[in-house]
């Protein structure tokens, strides 16, 4: 548990480590990544393009697309990904494999 | 390319009624649905859940179990963690699934992709740690996450229940600051006697108040001028309620005030939509199966127009009759006489709807938002260019794309389309009808080239490499 983050969690199962922006995180393993990063204290997944205003996860239910990060060079909803060892994961940038 | 008699998209409550009854009828489908368990939005992660998570939750909830063990059938196929991005004439199905496109056929489809949460266009709303408390309750359900300090914000009998399983966590709301007024309660009578018909629902929503009461939640009713205030991320509601100007300061907020049809799938095939008024929404023109008029296509639950998580598995089972009929499973008096007692049950789901919708009506507020309020959340539009963009002459949301990008980022208008429409008819003097909504192309989702590149290969690509070497 993370006294830090504004979220709590029920459960404690088998975590491993993955990197956000770097610093690196003891996850739940198999757990929502998007759920994951707000009980680690994580709120700020992306800058918007336009204004560079900070975003985190919105909808949990894969519509909103605030919750986009880039894992191992591709874009994706965090909503919709499992933790698994070693992710490293960033804010997009803006120049990975993004939609076409 | 693999060829089923029926396609279900969307594996919730409706979907996977649907695809029992289809598979019990001898029909081969297949489901497919984005997340990586069966459940849909209400029994999200159902099969995963520790008695601990379905305490909190309740029996409503665990009761989805009931659907998830009717998928174990040799007739259906379900293909999890799918994300549908088109569905093109034939049908052809195309698909994402770790990362890879892939695309299947079938004869017929039934489009069961549920609801989505009505924009809530507040200041602040952008901000990191305000979220919808759909969202709130997702993170309970699919991975036992809780807020410690979040304030609920807006309307609805979803609202309540949400709140009522964050008391039975452990971890109370703050506060609940509510829009709706005693004078739309009064209104609400004149659906009394619909309600009484649908008095289990009444029941079960009296019980979740006096839930949210014995934990001393404070209640704020009425509530104008909310606005989520934080530098960077939330860290407090502002509002006026009875005359008197609050500040709760908060970690989270969740945001809701009722669920409208996803309606992205439909639009996507043309299929013809017409303005609810009394829910405030476009919502599909079906026939009384489920069909559409497009030949081929159905809907069912939520997508269909709101009816909640019971109403949804029968207009799934409904539209399942008529799909084995025309498949030629069923005759035309079979069909007839499996639905009797299915389009009974549905009368009575359906009771306290009216009830419902009057009395917990949307915030008017965030229907139409002050000037600066952004409300396309992709691209930064704000609510005063699209008023601006109708005094230049802009009459609906496809040319406010053209003007200023609204609703042409990746959530393709799913949290701006109805306020769009809402601004433009307001502006213009026009129904929601005359204004319309945004034109919905595939892919429904965005693609990544790396997935296209890593398509199956499909049969026929197969057999035109075998012609041209
Ligand atoms: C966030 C949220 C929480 C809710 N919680 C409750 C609750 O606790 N209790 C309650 O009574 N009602 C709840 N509702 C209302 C809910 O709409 C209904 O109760 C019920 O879930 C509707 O059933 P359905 O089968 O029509 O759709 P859903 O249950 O919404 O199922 C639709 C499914 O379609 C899938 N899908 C959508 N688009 C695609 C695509 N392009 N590709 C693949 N799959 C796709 C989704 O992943 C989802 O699983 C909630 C609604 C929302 C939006
Ligand atoms: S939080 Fe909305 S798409 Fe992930």
């Amino acid at each position: 548990m993370n006294p830090a983050s504004p979220f709590l969690e029920l459960e404690q199962g088998p975590r491993v480590s993955v990197t956000f922006d770097g610093a690196q995180l003891e996850l739940p393993e198999g757990a929502n990544l998007a759920a994951a990063l707000l009980a680690a204290g994580v709120d700020v997944l992306r800058h918007t393009p336009v204004s560079g205003a900070p975003r985190g996860p919105f909808c949990m239910m894969g519509a909103c697309f605030d919750c986009l990060v880039e894992i191992g060079g591709v874009v994706r909803q965090a909503c919709m990904v499992e933790v698994s060892a070693g992710m490293d994961i960033a804010k997009p940038r803006g120049d990975a494999d993004g939609p076409v | 390319m693999d060829q089923f008699d029926l396609a279900i998209i969307g594996a919730g409550p409706a979907g996977m009624a649907a695809a029992q009854e289809a598979a019990g009828h001898g029909l081969r489908v297949v489901l497919l649905d984005e997340q990586a368990r069966p459940g849909g939005q209400i029994y999200r992660d159902v099969d995963r859940a520790g008695s601990l998570r379905g305490d909190i939750l309740g029996s409503d909830y665990t009761d989805g179990r009931r659907l998830t063990a009717g998928l174990r059938h040799d007739g259906i196929r379900h293909v999890t963690g799918a994300v549908v991005w088109a569905i093109e004439e034939g049908f052809r199905i195309s698909y994402t699934r770790e990362g890879r496109a892939a695309q299947l056929a079938a004869d017929r489809v039934l489009i069961a992709t549920g609801a989505l949460e009505r924009p809530m266009p507040l200041p602040g709303w952008t901000l990191p740690g305000v979220m919808t408390a759909g969202a709130g309750q997702i993170l309970l359900k699919q991975s036992g996450v809780l807020a410690r300090r979040a304030v609920l914000v807006g309307s609805g009998p979803l609202l309540y229940l949400i709140a009522a399983q964050m008391v039975r966590a452990g971890t109370p709301p703050q506060a609940m600051v509510e829009t709706q007024t005693t004078a739309d309660l009064l209104r609400a009578m004149r659906h009394l006697g619909g309600a009484l018909r649908g008095w289990p629902y009444m029941l079960k929503g009296l019980k979740l108040l006096a839930e949210i009461v014995r934990a001393r939640v404070p209640r704020h009713t009425g509530a104008v001028g909310i606005k989520v205030e934080g530098d960077g991320r939330a860290e407090a509601v502002r509002f006026t309620s009875r005359g008197r100007s609050q500040r709760i300061a908060c970690d989270t907020v969740f945001l809701h005030h009722g669920v409208v049809p996803n309606t992205q799938a439909a639009r996507s095939l043309g299929v013809a939509h017409r303005w609810n008024a009394d829910q405030t929404c476009f919502a599909p023109v079906l026939d009384r199966w489920g069909g559409t008029d497009v030949t081929g296509i159905f809907i069912a639950g939520d997508g269909g127009g709101i009816g909640g998580a019971k109403a949804a598995e029968i207009a799934g089972k409904i539209a399942a009759l008529r799909i084995a009929e025309l498949a030629e499973r069923l005759t035309e008096v079979e069909r007839d006489g499996h639905a009797v007692p299915l389009r009974a049950a549905l009368d009575r789901e359906l009771a306290a709807r009216p009830f419902l919708d009057a009395a917990y009506p949307p915030c008017a507020e965030a229907l139409s938002p002050e000037d600066k309020t952004v409300i396309c959340r992709c691209e930064e539009v704000t609510a005063g260019k699209i008023r601006e963009q109708a005094r230049l002459g802009c009459l609906g949301p496809n040319q406010a794309k053209a003007y200023g990008r609204a609703g042409m980022g990746p959530c393709q208008g799913r949290y701006c389309g109805l306020t769009v429409t809402a601004l433009l008819a307001e502006a213009n003097g026009r129904t929601p009808d005359e204004t319309g909504y945004y034109r919905i192309r595939p892919p429904l989702k965005p693609v990544t080239l790396g997935e296209l590149a890593a398509m199956e290969e499909t049969p026929l690509d197969k057999a035109e490499k075998e012609i041209t070497t």
